[in-house]
């Protein structure tokens, strides 16, 4: 694939990045080599704190007060940045290196145009008339594929979506027709079926306008699926460099395996092949060890080898593309040892059923208060959050509960944990009606025995408090405990179950890293022996290492107490992986459920189907077909009429699905599908996953007939 | 476009609704603080030494025995209609005195606006621009130290060293040969000392902030020129709330007029309120009063609208 | 760059309440505007405490008028540092029992304006709905008042006793206290661990108390800093404006007041309490801008 006799267009050899503080020089980025050639795409690959943006930010030379290039270079077409004056500078920013940023709500100016924006850069840079520049910024707008350039043009930036505002900033960053772009994390912020989109774009330009690309994510599917080739960081440094293929196949360094064990692929299971997470902890970049930075957490380490004498990239003797790694034992490491254990869990027999919720509705009322409204008697309009909801969860068992934003699924929450009432219909836990009974009124060892996990790890503890002394309120609130020895006991054991050092009990919340807060969070919910816990995208804001270590304990208590876990997620392979049921959702709608086998195979909703094309998977020995959303998220204010889904549809039959509610089409016992469509040609559709040996030709019957469905 | 027109106008209709019924419920505090008790209305008028029979008789010539509603909506009427009743320190009509009483402190606050709001939007931009540089530390500390000093201090101050010292400047500004720019410039600097700092700040922060924003460093990275980051991209977002604080500022000013115009005998309408208010001449008060609430919440709705204008985000949504 | 979020993070002692207060002042060390604030401020308070010890004089005894700064008294022998005034108390003794008087007065009214404000903002934020409609709405019409128009008429009217000027900064305060409340409480309202509280079926008052409170005490503190320096400035004004503290006890501002038509002839008799009055402010603001400092970096 890589020919080097393209010409090089980024060189960046043994480049140093420090940051100065009061506490003296911080080194972020050490000893960094990269070639980037024309027209390839390189991913940046490593958790957050390894200095992969700090690398992109020095290419631009963009590093604040505070940091600096201290050694090495970087050559753009062969002329070295760091030695450019502010003016070259200025010249090359935006004109020969574009970047696309992270949250494109924040990377646009709120009180200028769109068009105003855009047209900068070729005024700025061309020095082209105004008429030019609004030309050439509308023709790109509609490169981009966004409709209606002219209004958008027009439009300031909170008036679009936020999948329409990253294309403007892709336009914008293309209007140059720069060498190279810089993608830092381009579509974290966005929803899955809207990333789908954005990731097709980002391909396309690659090979429609020849741009070299940079792009730096944590997410290794996502680099698989943009990237030539691969550099995966840890700590400051390159631990890993070379072709898609040969990294993910054939890795030749202890932290790009330990990172390929702890993220959720296909192949992963919780019974029988469960996620392997990274001992230990990223080191703090003024207190990296001697020698490897991996060393401390390496299970391969050895003195006198890995440390204390720094270890250098080493070419991968054999490998037919460039493939280097900075492992000082990868000759002698067995690759192909399992990861892990190798434990095998039985799995669980669902018990009983815990949950069971029937028809539940829940409408907030908006009041429109304008004259006009209220004059034509629609000055009450309903936000119907979630419509009619039924399904059922056992003891002991995983339901994981499926949608991108305005789903519903929070206000589900909010409903069970009985921080709202539902409009209509019932909700059912332990044979007791709850869904129109509000926290407050519920009896105590009603509310301890459901309990929530919340998402965001540094808001899920109270920065006041003690982690011992949130605990122990828990217990005593619930009166599990009442005397304060008994009450300190109950902590520590909790502490102990968590795997967290029983001298956490003093430690305030700002003193534990993400991953620890998450673990307070999970004891606090299981501090009252709850028969239920919801755990709201509980590992999303976290690390992948820390992810696979915070997925796998709560996986461990759930089977150990014989919890029923509703887990809510946007991100279907962590549902693949530890879900026994699946619910997916839309616009406050149940679209599909089943059990997670009946849910990733045929008959698929039209909707899970678009959802699961839009995971990335980092697993190169299976191919998806692509199936790309048009259009944005309806508002939930005014979801659609008839099938909430029926403006993006790709398998839209027609008039019906705009006027009436589907139908629940029943496969089996457990599997319901919510559609026009017939049940028989929903199963004549061909899985989404398929598997292919490594060229990427797929094997087996599985090839894929029609690569965009529908029409 | 015809959408946010409409937006707009039903916008100014309630924030100018809000201002009626702030006006109502002031006044409606005032008469209540003031007037509650005729008998003391009617000592206050009649003054110390009157006897009871003659405050009787004076209430009753004047409606005060009538219920407090009645008499409440009465004095209302008589404030819509400009009747605010007469002075009984000045003995003459309210409004003959304070109308040009107004007019002189609208002059003065004229003049501190005119000084205060470029000077201080100027230091907030610079400072602001580089967060933590020297420039931006001096500035600061020193908008910090001209707000610790209040403004009879600073009045103080400027009198030692321009009047008593240098004996540049008068000391006093009655005018009384007339308008006199020299005796102007004392009571303006004395006020702009105090208040600019705040609005410096203020600019500094909003500044400071724009500037770590990803929108400029979106602008920086697409090669635009540091002077139009900062006059295209930066000023206009950055000055979005310092123009709601120098709006605020009126209602400062308001309290400002007072000490200063005390101090150097200025005649305007906050050492006639305070001249009221220590002689008890309650008419005047409470003209003043209605007056000075009805500026600083006039100025709020301008300020309103005023911020939905500058703010697209409000303005289109 | 991003410190990440899963750092080791070494493990400091367990520290009591009063170790980790004295560290965190111990922090202010990073700001040397802070530290010059907090000098100033610690001055004034010694001074107040040791009023007594450290006046030369009774600040009411009437000695000799119109002493110029270093003159002796004749009659003990003891120097009048800064003059006496036109009826011949010494200037030093009542700037010292001026700062006291101002030092209890001033937080004082703070404290209770805060008490006021805080549960005003905590329950119009975390209540929303027409808590907040009404609580905002009477906050907008007090703060429409300027606020000395507001001082002027409620004084004059009441009359000018200390309880009464206590009353009327804190009519005057808390609604402004109560918009930085409210607004903090809708921030902070909304953070997961005030759901976990709502959740496990706390009472409202113990998540206004316990869970959103305290986290807002960083602004807070830096906000009580300049109110009670402005609070120190309105003392001070309305003791000019000749409706301050009774007399015959000091204040800064009525000294000025009453000294003041002899300004050309001994300016040492307003210039002094003037300097008194904004070296304290200025501490305090400064002090304030420190622990901004500080509170950013942390």
């Amino acid at each position: 694939m890589t020919d080097d006799a393209r010409t090089p267009v980024l060189e960046i050899e043994n480049l140093c990045i420090s940051y100065f503080t009061r506490a003296g020089e911080i080194p972020a980025v050490a000893d960094f080599n990269l070639t980037v050639y024309e027209g390839e795409s390189i991913g940046l690959v490593g958790e957050s704190g390894c200095g992969k943006s700090t690398v992109a930010m020095a290419i631009m030379r963009y590093l604040g007060s505070n940091g600096g290039i201290v050694g090495g270079s970087i050559k753009f077409k062969g002329r070295d940045i760091t030695h450019l004056s502010d003016e070259e500078l200025r010249k090359m920013r935006g004109s020969e290196v574009a970047m696309i940023y992270q949250e494109p709500m924040a990377a646009l100016n709120p009180s200028l145009t769109i068009g105003a924006q855009l047209m900068e850069v070729p005024l700025i840079h061309e020095g082209v008339s105004e008429q030019e520049a609004y030309e050439r910024s509308r023709q790109m707008l509609a490169d981009v594929k966004l409709p209606d350039p002219d209004r958008v043009m027009a439009a300031y930036p909170h008036q679009i979506s936020g999948g329409q505002q990253q294309r403007v900033v892709i336009a914008m960053a293309l209007l140059s027709k720069p060498a190279l772009l810089l993608l830092d994390e381009p579509t974290t912020a966005l929803d899955v079926t809207v990333e789908a989109g954005i990731i097709e774009l980002i391909a396309e330009i690659a090979q429609k306008f020849g741009t070299a690309q940079l792009f730096i994510s944590h997410n290794l599917g996502l680099v698989r699926e943009t990237c030539d080739r691969i550099c995966v960081m840890y700590s400051g440094e390159a631990v890993e460099t070379g072709t898609i293929a040969d990294v993910f196949t054939r890795m030749r360094h202890p932290y790009t395996r330990g990172l390929f064990g702890a993220i959720p692929l296909p192949s992963a299971n919780k019974n029988d092949r469960p996620l392997v997470a990274i001992p230990g902890q990223l080191p703090l970049p003024h207190q990296r060890p001697e020698g490897c930075n991996f060393g401390p957490r390496c299970d391969y380490f050895r003195e006198g080898v890995c440390a204390p004498q720094a270890v250098a990239m080493r070419d991968v003797s054999g490998a037919a593309n460039p493939h280097q790694t900075r492992c000082a034992r990868f000759e002698e490491i067995d690759w192909d040892a399992p990861l892990g254990t190798g434990q095998v869990n039985e799995p669980i027999e669902p018990g009983e059923l815990v949950l069971v919720v029937d028809g539940m509705r829940k409408y907030y009322e908006l009041h429109d208060r304008s004259v006009k409204a209220m004059l034509s008697g629609e000055g009450v309009k309903y936000v119907k959050a979630n419509e009619t909801l039924s399904f059922d969860a056992r003891k002991a068992e995983v339901v994981a509960i499926v949608g991108e934003s305005g789903c519903g699924k929070s206000t589900f929450a909010k409903v069970l944990m009985g921080l709202e009432t539902a409009t209509e219909g019932t909700i059912t836990f332990n044979g007791d009606e709850i869904e129109s009974t509000e926290v407050q009124q519920r009896p105590r060892e009603q509310v301890a025995s459901m309990q929530m996990v919340f998402q965001n790890p540094n808001d899920t503890l109270n920065p006041s408090m003690t982690v011992g002394g949130q605990i122990s309120r828990v217990i005593r609130k619930f009166g599990v405990e009442s005397d304060a020895d008994k009450v300190h006991d109950r902590v520590m054991r909790l502490l102990d179950m968590v795997k967290l050092p029983r001298d956490f009990y003093h430690r305030r919340p700002r003193q534990l890293s993400g991953g620890q807060k998450q673990r307070v969070g999970v004891a606090r919910a299981f501090a009252g022996n709850p028969a239920m816990v919801i755990a709201d995208e509980p590992v999303s804001a976290l690390d992948v290492s820390v992810q696979a270590a915070v997925t796998e304990l709560l996986m461990e208590i759930q089977r150990e107490h014989g919890t029923t876990l509703l887990f809510i997620s946007h991100d279907l392979s962590v549902v693949r992986y530890l879900a026994d049921r699946i619910v997916v959702m839309y616009l406050g709608q149940i679209m599909e459920q089943g059990t997670t086998e009946e849910v990733f195979s045929p008959p698929y909703h039209p909707y899970t189907e678009a959802l699961l094309s839009a995971v990335p998977i980092a697993d190169t020995t299976i191919d998806k077909r692509k199936i790309v959303l048009e259009g944005n998220l309806p508002s939930v204010v005014n979801p659609p009429v008839g099938c909430p889904f029926h403006t993006r549809c790709h398998r839209k039959i027609g008039k019906i699905c705009e006027t009436t509610r589907p139908p629940v089409l029943v496969d089996s016992d457990t599997h319901q599908i919510a559609c026009h469509i017939p049940l028989e040609e929903l199963q004549a559709v061909l899985p989404v996953f398929f598997a292919v040996d490594s060229d990427g030709t797929p094997t087996g019957g599985g090839a894929p007939a029609e690569s965009t469905a529908g029409g | 476009m015809r959408e946010a027109n409409r937006a707009m106008l039903i916008f100014l209709a309630k924030r100018l609704g809000y201002l009626a019924f702030t006006m109502l419920v002031v006044s409606a505090l005032v008469f209540l603080v003031l007037e509650l008790d005729p008998g003391n209305v009617a000592q206050k008028v009649l003054g110390p030494y009157s006897n009871d029979e003659q405050r009787r008789l004076w209430m009753e010539a004047n409606g005060y025995l009538d219920p407090v509603l009645l008499r409440y909506l009465r004095w209302l009427g008589d404030f819509l209609t400009g009747d605010f009743g007469m002075s009984t320190r000045f003995k003459v009509p309210v409004a003959e005195i304070l109308l040009p009483r107004l007019g002189n402190t609208a002059l003065l606050g004229l003049g501190v606006l005119l000084v205060m709001v470029p000077l201080a939007l100027l230091l907030g931009v610079l400072a602001g621009m580089k967060e933590g540089s020297p420039q931006d530390r001096t500035i600061s500390v020193f908008s910090i130290a001209t707000t610790s000093i209040p403004e009879f201090a600073s009045g103080v101050f400027l009198v030692g060293i321009f009047v008593l010292w240098l004996g540049w400047l008068p000391g006093v500004s009655n005018m009384i040969g007339g308008f006199d720019l020299a005796q102007m410039v004392l009571p303006v600097a004395a006020l702009v000392m105090y208040g600019f700092g705040y609005i410096t700040r203020m600019t500094r922060a909003s500044m400071a902030e724009v500037m770590q924003t990803h929108y400029i460093r979106t602008a920086v990275l697409k090669g635009v020129p540091q002077r139009q980051v900062i006059m295209k991209h930066a000023l206009r977002n950055a000055l979005i709330a310092p123009f709601t604080v120098i709006m605020l500022q009126i209602n400062w000013l308001l309290s400002g007029v007072i000490v200063i115009e005390y101090l150097f005998a200025y005649k305007g309408f906050g050492s006639l309120l305070l001249e009221a208010a220590l002689n008890k001449d309650i008419f005047v008060i409470e003209a003043c009063t209605m007056v000075a609430v009805l500026v600083a919440v006039g100025t709020q709705t301008i300020a309103d609208i005023g911020y939905m204008y500058l703010n697209p985000r409000i303005r289109f949504s | 760059m991003a410190a990440s979020t899963e750092a080791a993070i070494p493990l400091p002692p367990r520290q009591s309440g009063l170790v980790r207060f004295a560290r965190s002042l111990a922090l202010l060390r990073e700001s040397p505007v802070g530290m010059v604030g907090a000098g100033i401020v610690l001055a004034w308070a010694l001074a107040a405490i040791f009023a007594p010890l450290l006046a030369p004089f009774d600040p009411n005894a009437t000695i000799l008028p119109f002493q110029r700064p270093g003159a002796v008294d004749p009659t003990t022998g003891h120097t009048f540092w800064l003059g006496t005034d036109k009826i011949g108390r010494d200037i030093l003794s009542r700037i010292i029992y001026g700062g006291r008087r101002v030092l209890i007065y001033g937080p004082i009214a703070t404290a209770a304006a805060y008490v006021v404000g805080i549960a005003m903002g905590l329950a119009a934020g975390y209540f929303r709905g027409w808590w907040d409609a009404v609580l905002s709405r009477v906050s907008d019409i007090v703060l429409s008042f300027p606020i000395f128009v507001l001082y002027v008429i409620v004084i004059s009217t009441y009359g000018a006793s200390g309880l009464n000027i206590v009353l009327a900064i804190i009519f005057a305060s808390a609604p402004g206290i109560m918009r930085i409340v409210r607004g903090l409480t809708l921030d902070l309202r909304n953070r997961d661990y005030v759901a976990a509280a709502q959740t496990r079926g706390e009472h409202p008052v113990y998540i206004m108390l316990v869970e959103i409170l305290p986290n807002a005490r960083g602004p807070l503190i830096v906000d009580a800093c300049l109110r009670l320096g402005y609070v120190t400035i309105t003392i001070g004004t309305l003791g000019f404006l000749g409706l301050g503290l009774p007399p015959p006890d000091p204040d800064w501002g009525g000294m000025v007041n009453e000294n003041r038509a002899l300004a050309p002839a001994f300016p040492h008799m307003i210039v002094y309490p003037c300097l008194a009055i904004s070296s304290l402010v200025l501490g305090l603001n400064l002090l304030a801008d420190g622990l901004r400092e500080i509170s950013i970096k942390d």
